[in-house]
């Protein structure tokens, strides 16, 4: 007993050579197990898979087509029997339009997403990392976009361009560009400033292995998380076009456009009426929970 | 830890203070049972590596940790019990009769206010006097603080002052109240060499005139050195060993202190291999028992980690927590 | 601990020859602002520094913030561009027609910064982080991934426990010496120390002063050591040189230097050290204010501002670097740049 008490505790601080290797999970490992602890964020993406799957697998949850309405069936309240979430003012079933329509709507959020993050997140990443006068160049660009506001731009463009949900798409994708480049270039900025940075250039390594090694990897998650905030924006937005008759075009059902349509009976069927504006409401809180779960979830710093 | 026994009570006592932070797996002491206690006029340095609770210490006796931190112990302020104060008393207290200085002054002072108006806030708060008047004071206040130019630097805000002008500007802010205990969390760590020694003098000279009691918490035994009355050397959430400044730099005892004083670097150890303290400081979650010392002392025995370590107080009120203080010579170690 | 012990294949010029030469070296920054953008000012980062480090030795550069140390190692290793200067390393001009490329020359000089955290990526593993630098080189996965963790050995962190952590797994000690490893990585024949265990605790500060007077027996190595702590800079230098505003105002052997510093802004810098004794404590202060902005810095001597022997010619002349005026210059090796005569004299009696 005589020494042996202190040796098993000066193993604790240097544990001798035969020590089992001690298995640190990868970083994409341990963002993942973080954001198995958390609740929220698991609810909401499940709610957001459940959207996703009426949406796609629309055909399948309902039994109606979604442009064939009646006079007989016009807009009967939650409840009815054969459309348990009424019809709207042609008799269509509504259930039927919802999961139609979030397709439309989906894509409209997520697309213009997805481009703005390419272009932008490019452009962006560029920026931060060159500096100088391209640097000075792309975002003094971009604050020329910023001067609009961003409703504004996307109703100019699309009157520019024409209705329909192309169109739409476009006009969106533009306005996202410039935030997109601005939130990329300063996350850059600050990753190019970090020791570690400044340590693989001493090292000798080439600008795109740093990029590709160092910015990359640590302006990403950033970059991302922005990335799903914005599309919750997108929906509303492209909704906001279709209500005003700058996007999808009936009788496409579209979540902005069914809004739109189902307001002349708002003194009718306020309840259903109202659908389409929760579906938006859902959908964007949703996107949104998911990208604050992946802020922390992504933070190393808050590890453990 | 008893005192030569005051005749007025002491500008500070603190009875077994102990922190804890708690949250869902974790349950930590982050300062385990510290006492002592400081006359009007006096400072102690609490010395210290990074983790070894000194900071927390001073954030507890002002209230300041967070919500999920368990404080237990007595704290009184010139005789007046503080940690079972209404919220309400104790933040007029904070600022008041005892107030604190930082590390990082631009952190401690408001960017969007100028020097003047923030010192004057803090005396209309605390007193309840007019705003001419207060403003007044804060000039007085930053004269003695030894700021060239008072009169145009209460009109400053705090990003237009230097480092060790801004030091001075919150030493200013803390004395407002004139507190009987000042408070200083690592004041000095962040300034250049030069301006160091100027901040170190300033508090000692302040102390002088105003007779406050000074609680200074560091890392840097230089700065111990020159600032304190006594020393107490905190490790792992404890005072391992607390004596007069000239004892501690003299005549260490913990084997701790010994290793601090040992591998603080001077000149003089030109060309030979520093006397290091292996490992580095235990996990607070998952202390050994006994000493926490002990995986890290190269005196360590059986005994140091079977049991509580006795505490040993000299004649002279010197404190050492370590069983080779005991004067039983029974379990002496060969070194 | 100067003498230049083994041979080694890199070694083109023989020991009598710096290993690095320092010529001019000089960075302005621009100051920009106003409506346009344009230049309204420059910080004096770097101005007119000349040193070299000889092979095997460990030169500490000492100042306060502001003074340009920093900036310097940052000019050294390229990470910014100087505007004027010449550096030779080892004989060969960096970047010229007729010397080595900046690649080649990182290969053979690296640097340890002082934040422990933010110089690793938060993403790569300790050993990834050390395997990098030779995996761009063109060193296969396998064969830098276990010169990785040897050099983890090497700097006291036991592989098989941390080659596979993240830095936020490590302390502030172990992660500084996993950056140290990664400076070795490259096998650098100069090493430089950017505050390299400044943001240390003491005792973990000592362990690993100890580690890098190990290394630099081990690999042969050569330090620059820069540093605002004037005790770790007597205790580790053989040469210190002295930087105030951008320049260099004293330069010399440490003995020399530490015992007899002629000019009077290092005669101050030394007095501010804390004494370490409770029965000699400081009583007054060396010097008042704080350094002064190196946006505009004063004319001639920049130390002339807080300085009380100032004259006349100190606001018209740059003081060169020149053997001190008492004519006592250890060989020539210790130089100060002072105009006055009686301030030198004044300096040397003090200390």
């Amino acid at each position: 007993m005589s020494q042996a008490t202190i040796d098993l505790a000066r193993r604790e601080l240097a544990p001798p050579e035969t020590a089992p290797v001690q298995a640190a999970p990868g970083y994409w490992k341990a963002v993942g197990q973080r954001l198995l602890r958390d609740p929220v964020t698991i609810i909401v993406t499940l709610v957001l898979l459940g959207i996703i799957f009426i949406s796609i697998g629309a055909p399948l949850v309902s039994s109606y087509d979604p442009y064939v309405g009646s006079v007989l069936t016009r807009l009967k309240p939650i409840g009815t029997a054969g459309h348990w979430l009424g019809t709207d003012e042609t008799g269509r079933d509504l259930w039927t339009r919802l999961c139609y329509g979030g397709r439309l709507s989906l894509l409209a959020g997520v697309l213009p997403v997805t481009i703005s993050l390419m272009i932008g997140g490019f452009l962006g990443v560029l920026a931060g990392y060159a500096g100088g006068l391209i640097g000075t160049l792309i975002m003094r660009t971009m604050d020329v976009f910023y001067a609009f506001p961003s409703i504004l731009l996307a109703i100019a463009i699309c009157g520019l361009l024409g209705n329909g949900l192309s169109n739409s798409v476009i006009a969106l994708s533009v306005v996202f560009i410039p935030p997109m480049v601005r939130i990329s270039e300063t996350v850059t900025t600050q990753a190019r400033q970090l020791d570690f940075v400044e340590a693989a250039r001493a090292s000798g390594t080439t600008t795109m292995q740093i990029i590709r090694y160092h910015v990359l990897a640590n302006v990403l998650g950033p970059i991302l998380v922005y990335a799903t905030s914005l599309i919750s924006v997108s929906i509303i937005l492209s909704a906001g076009l279709s209500f005003l008759g700058l996007g999808v075009t009936p009788p496409q059902a579209e979540w902005g456009l069914m809004l739109n349509s189902l307001r002349q009976a708002i003194y009718v069927q306020p309840y259903v009426a109202a659908l389409p504006g929760l579906m938006i409401f859902i959908t964007s809180m949703c996107f949104n929970l998911m990208s604050d779960g992946f802020r922390s979830a992504m933070d190393v710093r808050l590890n453990k | 830890m008893p005192d030569a026994i005051p005749l007025q009570p002491p500008a500070l006592r603190i009875e077994n203070l102990t922190v804890r932070f708690r949250r869902r797996n974790l349950d930590v002491a982050a300062v385990n049972g510290v006492s002592f206690s400081l006359a009007r006029g006096e400072t102690l340095t609490i010395l210290g590596e990074s983790g070894s609770g000194k900071s927390v210490s001073l954030k507890a006796l002002m209230g300041l940790l967070p919500n999920y931190a368990r404080t237990e112990g007595q704290v009184w302020l010139d005789g007046r019990s503080v940690l079972d104060m209404p919220p309400a008393e104790l933040a007029k207290l904070r600022g008041g009769a005892i107030s604190m200085i930082f590390q990082e002054p631009m952190a401690a002072l408001d960017p969007v206010y100028t020097i003047g108006a923030q010192i004057a806030e803090t005396i209309v708060q605390h007193e309840g006097i007019g705003r001419g008047a207060a403003m007044k004071r804060a000039l007085d206040l930053l004269d003695h603080v030894k700021i060239p130019s008072a009169a145009r630097r209460l009109k400053n805000y705090p990003h237009e002052l230097s480092g060790g002008m801004r030091q001075r500007a919150m030493i200013a802010l803390a004395l407002a109240c004139s507190p009987s205990v000042l408070l200083a969390d690592e004041p000095t760590t962040a300034l250049d060499v030069t301006v160091q020694i100027q901040i170190l003098l300033l508090l000692r000279q302040l102390q002088e005139e105003l007779g406050m009691a000074i609680v200074f918490v560091t890392h840097d035994v230089g700065a111990a050195a020159e600032i304190s009355d006594r020393i107490a050397v905190m490790y792992a959430g404890r005072f391992v060993e607390t004596a007069t400044a000239r004892e501690i730099m003299r005549t260490p005892k913990h084997p701790y202190t010994q290793g601090l004083l040992s591998s603080t670097v001077h000149g003089g150890l030109r060309g030979r291999v520093l006397e290091t303290i292996q490992g580095s400081p235990p996990n607070l979650a998952q202390l050994p028992p006994g000493c926490a010392f002990a995986p890290r002392c190269r005196y360590a025995a059986d005994i140091c980690t079977t049991g509580e370590v006795p505490v040993t107080i000299a004649p002279t009120g010197a404190m050492v927590r370590c069983v080779r203080a005991v004067p039983v010579p029974a379990q002496e170690v060969p070194a | 601990m100067s003498a230049f012990t083994t041979s080694d294949p890199r070694d083109r010029g023989g020991p009598a020859q710096p290993l690095l030469t320092v010529e001019g070296l000089r960075k302005h920054f621009p100051v920009r602002g106003g409506l346009l953008n344009r230049q309204v000012a420059t910080v004096q980062a770097v101005d007119d520094v000349s040193f070299s480090v000889r092979k095997g030795e460990t030169l500490g550069i000492v100042g306060e913030s502001g003074c340009g140390k920093s900036t310097t190692a940052r000019l050294l290793m390229r990470l910014i561009e100087p505007d004027a200067g010449d550096v030779v390393f080892d004989g060969d001009p960096v970047g010229d027609r007729h010397g080595i490329t900046v690649n080649a020359m990182r290969r053979q000089m690296q640097m340890v910064f002082q934040d422990s955290y933010s110089s690793l990526n938060p993403r790569m593993t300790m050993a990834e982080s050390i395997a990098y630098a030779p995996r761009m080189h063109g060193v296969s996965a396998r064969e830098s991934l276990s010169r990785a963790e040897d050099l983890l050995a090497q700097v006291g962190l036991n592989p098989r426990q941390y080659a596979r952590r993240y830095p936020h797994e490590l302390s502030g000690g172990q992660r500084q010496r996993v950056n140290i490893a990664r400076a070795l990585a490259l096998e650098p024949r100069l090493v430089i120390l950017d505050e390299a265990v400044s943001a240390l605790d003491k005792s973990i500060e000592a362990q690993v002063l100890n580690l890098l007077s190990e290394l630099k027996a081990r690999f042969n190595l050569t330090y620059l050591f820069i540093s605002h702590d004037l005790n770790v800079v007597e205790y580790v230098s053989d040469r210190v040189l002295v930087m105030y505003l951008g320049r260099v105002v004293e330069t010399g052997p440490v003995e020399s230097i530490y015992a007899r510093p002629r000019h009077p802004y290092t005669r101050a810098l030394f007095a501010s050290k804390p004494t370490l004794d409770p029965d000699r404590r400081t009583t007054e202060m060396p010097l008042t204010g704080d350094p002064p902005n190196p946006i505009n810095p004063p004319s001639g001597c920049r130390f002339r501002t807080r300085c009380s022997f100032a004259q006349a010619v100190c606001a018209e002349l740059v003081p060169p670097l020149a053997a001190p005026l008492d004519g006592q210059d250890d060989g020539g090796a210790h130089l100060v740049a002072c105009h006055v005569p009686a301030a030198q004299e004044a300096m040397a009696l003090h200390a």
